[in-house]
């Protein structure tokens, strides 16, 4: 096709989350003219971005819905140990020393922001939530956008890009060629892309592929198709391609966008239980926002990756209230009996569990002296037997909330092709985020690398756009 | 797989049967458990923190959930949940097909419920009874609808001491009604003791309209997901242009029996004053809510009810518009005509208050009362944190 017919514009954003928002908006900001194309429906816009709440700032002093303080230290230390080291310093502190400013920037643009949820609490300090959540803040942005002039194109999946000598070209649309003098990439990771992690997850030792018994906790319509693009055009990469951020929620979810409100809180409460009737991991090993990401690979770990979170009347009202209705017994046979399970041998576990505990003072607040003794594997806190009918089971399922694979940048956002930053291709949110979180995760950090890395890369690609002006008007 | 589905099943078995709650109550209950899992609109309004106040959903809570709802949108838009979803949570629209149930079932006397189902109708009928009565009352005095110019003496076509004898009963027997019906929500939600700085405070949300700010400040949602704070501001000219109708009345009816200072007042009096203020208030007010109304996305609230929203603003304006007709016209010989029209849509106002939208006012109070005694009891539950 010829440059004649295909649509021209300065700066083109691919992708409609929280990243790609600000970096159009930064874009236009600058006076660039902007493109957005978003692969869903209008009613399904904002990619995972959507089903977000919050974001973790730093702070020196108390400010508006965040108390106390949360200095740049201090959040890089949360950083460093989520991530094991997994981390470039100099683009997480720029990350960290930028969520200071950032929310000045996203109140101008609409979003509104509110102190903690309640059971959040422990968030107050650190993480400034977002009224209405993601949704709300995506709602927001795409508003913005139209109102400064931003085009916004739904239903718009690239599948092709056109990258030559480390410069972006132009991306195909359905069939649509759309040029742009400078492009940001910000279309998600590959965590809806069943295949890719199929692939990844690869098949256990008894023939099962456990990735197809996954839930994908956000959108549908992020495929990895850039990232797959990328790596056809050696843009230079980073994080492991076979890991993922995989939680233990409720396997009733659904298949895609099950979002938060699946999670299952009452792990600790009580025991899980494998299809055998059989436990497999101390459920007392830490609270659970600190636990609930290494249970999601426990259970895929699991023969059919399904587990079952076994509570009794002790535990009702102790912990956030579930979506769904667990299965409810008055006896444990009966209990094993809905849920498909070997009745002896439930009963048997729960048995040995029950006499294995030892009863201190239970306080779900705080790492108490409840354990077990003579029990594989130990429950090292909150060990209550359960033998107060009725008895509850929540079944669980491993949920992918983001892929870590990404593409590496500099602190301008830029692709980078053999070492080489290109001039004006920039890539932000979570195709990029694992340069700052290459493995783990600490609340809040995707919508701040998201923030920060989007509103730099919008500024990069327009300040792309300028120089090709002046380098035009020098020719 | 198989036993997932079982659960599932079950699931749903509980949320429709045995909890002896209507089909639309039963929907809030869903859609509640799902919120309560989710709690992102936790700081729009005051639905939500009651929300996570509780586990359970029986009757009582949805009652008074739904009427706390003011159907304001911001928790529709924001909704992660929301259709095309799956989980179709559209919490506004539950709640507005559960207040439609309430308003009906705790009508007085319960028979007269069923004027809710088809209220258009209701206050169409009212209306026409309304006017035929005035007309033909004036018929009768007057020998015809048009008469020489009275200097505005309505009581030369009805003597005082009748219409009020009318009006005080319609309007006593309106205020009974909405009494008793709200008496036993009231009972229903089993509120708490109540204290003088829940009753400001909640008072304060009323007068305020407090949450059609949105929890931010910046409004409710109504054609889209931007804010606007119209509906807010349209509420308010009607809320008070009612209000100073209502008190030009009474400043009238003091002047008549205490002060011995019959009408027609000067154009300058307290009376007319406030009624012409009031007036205004009722006419921009109803206007912008039925446009409003009328722009509404098609989402945010029950559109089965939409008839009974329409006739009543219907009425409120064409009280104030056939009540400043009158102030207009009120020394040509058409004063006797506008009389009776104004005076038959009054009636038909009145007559319809306790079986129409009017009762969204009293129920809404009713719960932001509850809510305001609710919030300073402590917290009974102990969730932890997820
Ligand atoms: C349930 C859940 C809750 C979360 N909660 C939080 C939280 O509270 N705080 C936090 O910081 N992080 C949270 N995260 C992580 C957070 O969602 C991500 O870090 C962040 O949203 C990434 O933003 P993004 O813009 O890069 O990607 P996304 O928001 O996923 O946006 C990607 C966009 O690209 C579009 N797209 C994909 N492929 C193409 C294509 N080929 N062409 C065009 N468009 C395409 C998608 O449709 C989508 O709009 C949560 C994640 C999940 C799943
Ligand atoms: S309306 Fe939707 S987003 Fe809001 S609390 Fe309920 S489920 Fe969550
Ligand atoms: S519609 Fe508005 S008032 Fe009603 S529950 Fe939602 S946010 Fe609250």
């Amino acid at each position: 096709m010829s440059d004649n017919n295909s649509t021209a514009v300065d700066v083109l954003v691919i992708g409609g989350g929280n990243a790609a928002l600000c970096a159009a908006l930064t874009a236009r900001e600058a006076g660039a003219s902007v493109l957005l194309l978003e692969a869903a429906p209008r009613a399904w816009r904002g990619g995972n971005s959507s089903h977000t709440r919050n974001l973790r700032c730093m702070h020196d002093a108390p400010q508006d819905v965040l108390t106390e303080a949360y200095p740049e230290e201090e959040f890089w230390q949360d950083l460093r140990k989520v991530t094991g080291g997994n981390t470039n310093e100099r683009l997480a502190r720029l990350a960290i020393r930028q969520s200071a400013t950032c929310r000045s920037w996203m109140r101008k643009h609409g979003v509104h922001f509110q102190p903690s949820l309640s059971g959040t609490l422990q968030l107050s300090r650190t993480n400034a939530f977002f009224m209405g959540g993601g949704k709300a803040l995506v709602n927001a942005y795409y508003r913005s956008a139209e109102a400064l002039g931003v085009r916004i194109r739904y239903e718009s999946p690239v599948d092709r890009v056109e990258v030559v000598d480390g410069l972006f070209r132009a991306a195909w649309v359905n069939g649509e060629r759309i040029k742009a003098k400078s492009c940001v990439m910000a279309a998600g990771g590959f965590e809806s892309n069943r295949e890719w992690l199929r692939e990844a997850w690869g098949q256990n030792a008894d023939g099962e592929w456990p990735a197809d018994n996954f839930a994908i906790r956000g959108t549908r319509f992020n495929q990895g198709v850039l990232l797959k693009a990328m790596q056809g055009a050696g843009a230079d990469f980073i994080g492991d391609p076979s890991q993922s951020h995989c939680v233990a929620i409720d396997a009733r979810a659904p298949l895609y966008d099950g979002g938060i409100c699946t999670r299952i809180d009452c792990v600790s409460l009580g025991i899980v239980v494998n299809k055998f009737a059989r436990r497999f991991y101390d459920e007392g090993e830490d609270f659970w926002p600190k636990r609930y990401a290494i249970w999601g690979r426990l259970v895929a770990q699991q023969p059919g990756q399904v587990g079952y979170s076994i509570i009794d009347a002790k535990a009702i009202g102790h912990f956030m209230p579930p979506v769904f209705p667990g299965a409810r017994a008055n006896t444990l046979e009966e209990l094993a009996g809905q849920l498909g399970l070997d009745a002896t041998d439930f009963v048997r576990t729960v048995a040995d569990y029950n006499a294995g505990c030892r009863v201190g003072t239970f306080d779900h607040t705080a790492l108490d002296d409840c354990h077990t003794a003579g029990v594989t594997p130990a429950k090292t806190h909150w060990a209550l037997p359960l033998d107060t009918a009725p008895y509850y089971a929540y079944p669980l399922k491993p949920g992918i909330t983001f892929t870590y694979l990404g593409l590496k940048v500099n602190e301008e956002a830029a692709v980078h092709f053999a070492g080489q930053p290109s001039r004006n291709l920039f890539v932000a949110g979570e195709m990029m985020a694992g340069n700052v979180l290459g493995q783990g995760y600490t609340a809040g950090v995707g919508m701040t690398i998201g923030t920060v890395f989007g509103r730099i890369a919008g500024a990069q690609a327009a300040a792309a756009v300028m120089q090709q002006g002046a380098e035009h008007a020098h020719a | 797989m198989h036993m997932l589905e079982q659960l599932v099943g079950q699931a749903r078995g509980l949320a429709a049967g045995e909890t002896g709650l209507t089909e639309k109550e039963g929907e809030v209950e869903r859609i509640l458990k799902i919120c309560n899992a989710c709690r992102y609109c936790e700081g729009f309004c005051a639905v939500f923190p009651a929300m996570t106040r509780r586990l359970e959903f029986g009757q009582a809570d949805i009652h008074y959930l739904a009427n706390l709802c003011h159907n304001c949108g911001s928790c529709l838009h924001a909704c992660q949940y929301a259709p095309p979803h799956e989980f179709a949570v559209n919490v506004p629209q539950a709640m507005a097909r559960v207040r439609g149930e309430t308003y009906a079932s705790y009508a007085w006397p319960r028979a007269f419920g069923g004027l809710y189902q088809n209220n258009g109708l209701t206050v169409a009928l009212a209306l026409a009874a309304g006017l035929a009565l005035f007309l033909v009352l004036t018929l009768q005095v007057t020998g015809g609808l048009l008469h020489a110019p009275l200097a505005g003496n309505f009581y030369a076509i009805f003597p005082h001491n009748t219409l009020a004898l009318m009006f005080g009963a319609v309007f006593g027997f309106a205020g009974l009604a909405l009494s008793l019906g709200v008496r036993r929500f009231w009972r229903e939600i089993s509120p708490g003791e109540m204290s003088g700085e829940a009753g400001a405070e909640a008072a304060g949300n009323v007068l305020q309209l407090k949450y059609l700010d949105g929890g931010h400040g910046q409004g409710c949602n109504n054609a889209d997901d931007a804010f606007t704070l119209l509906r807010r501001r349209f509420h308010h000219f009607t809320f008070y242009g009612f209000l100073l109708c209502f008190a030009a009345t009474g400043v009238a009816t003091l002047y008549h029996y205490l002060l011995g200072l019959p009408a027609p007042y000067a154009l300058s009096s307290l009376p007319v004053l406030l009624g012409s203020a009031g007036g205004i208030g009722l006419l921009i007010g109803p206007a912008g809510l039925l446009w409003l109304n009328l722009k509404r996305h098609p989402l945010q609230g029950d559109a089965a009810q939409k008839p009974m929203d329409r006739g009543f603003i219907a009425l409120l304006l064409l009280t104030s518009l056939s009540g400043l007709a009158l102030l207009g016209l009120r020394d040509t010989a058409a004063m006797g005509l506008f009389l009776a029209v104004h005076l038959g849509v009054v009636m038909a106002l009145f007559l319809t208050l306790p079986y129409g939208k009017f009762a969204h006012g009293i129920f809404r109070s009713a719960s932001l009362l509850k809510w305001s005694i609710e919030k300073r009891l402590p917290n009974k539950l102990q969730l932890g944190s997820e």
